[in-house]
């Protein structure tokens, strides 16, 4: 099945279940596999919490989610109107390096872009505009 | 997220159940802090645990650093294929110990 929906949440890290639960039905009535499911909860927690700690830099804001998917592809597009930030921009953690050398975090849009097929990031209409796609 | 520990420090053991995500691996690190304190060695059983995001990486390389520089041990057993992949493409399973 089709699925095209566009979800608004507060941008706080404690909406974060709803945010999931959201994604996950919309997911499975479109038919992703499970695998997929997982991979793509876990790149829009890291994208959501991002937008709740650092868009509005403690200010109230809100993240609008669009979900598209179908039984072979997802694409699902945050758009905030916090401080322009592309996380695209951040460097790429060392994934070499021993335990004690490793600093802790900075892994997350390192997921993000390792899980998903494709991540793009412009700045329009004084929006941060995110969009990830994974195909299955 | 639940928990359950299987044996008691010194050789702790705690089988973790669920989503170890933003909200709930800070909450499972203070939660098992006062047992951590009292342990030499900690086995993570994860054999419940289907999604792991950045803030659950971050909570298995803080325990690692942490027994490492005590001389302590670290363990991971029963990890999922799911969770098993993203250790794998953070380059976790190099520097943590799985059982």
């Amino acid at each position: 099945m089709n699925v095209a929906v566009t979800l608004q949440f507060p941008a706080e890290t404690q909406k974060l279940p709803l945010v999931l639960e959201k994604l996950d039905a919309h997911l499975l009535s479109a038919g992703c596999p499970e695998d997929a499911r997982m991979q793509l909860a876990v790149a829009v927690e890291e994208i959501f919490v991002n937008i709740a700690n650092y868009a509005y830099e403690g200010k109230p804001g809100s993240a609008t989610i669009n979900i598209k998917a179908d039984a072979h592809k997802a694409s699902v597009c945050f758009a905030d109107s916090g401080f322009p930030y592309d996380p695209l921009k951040k460097e790429d953690p060392n994934i070499e390096q021993a335990a004690e050398d490793r600093p802790i975090g900075g892994l997350g849009i390192f997921l993000v872009k390792e899980m998903c097929d494709e991540v793009h990031y412009e700045r329009r209409d004084n929006m941060n505009i995110l969009t990830i796609v994974k195909k299955y | 997220m639940t928990y359950e520990i299987t044996n008691p420090p010194p050789d702790l053991a705690v089988l973790v159940k669920g989503r170890l995500d933003t909200l709930t691996s800070p909450k499972l690190e203070s939660e098992l802090e006062p047992s951590i304190a009292k342990a030499s060695s900690l086995v993570l059983d994860l054999a419940g645990v289907d999604y792991l995001s950045s803030a659950g990486l971050r909570l298995l390389l803080t325990l690692q650093k942490r027994f490492k520089r005590e001389g302590g041990s670290f363990k991971l057993r029963n990890i999922q294929p799911g969770v098993m992949e993203i250790l794998r493409m953070t380059g976790f399973l190099k520097i943590l110990s799985v059982e």
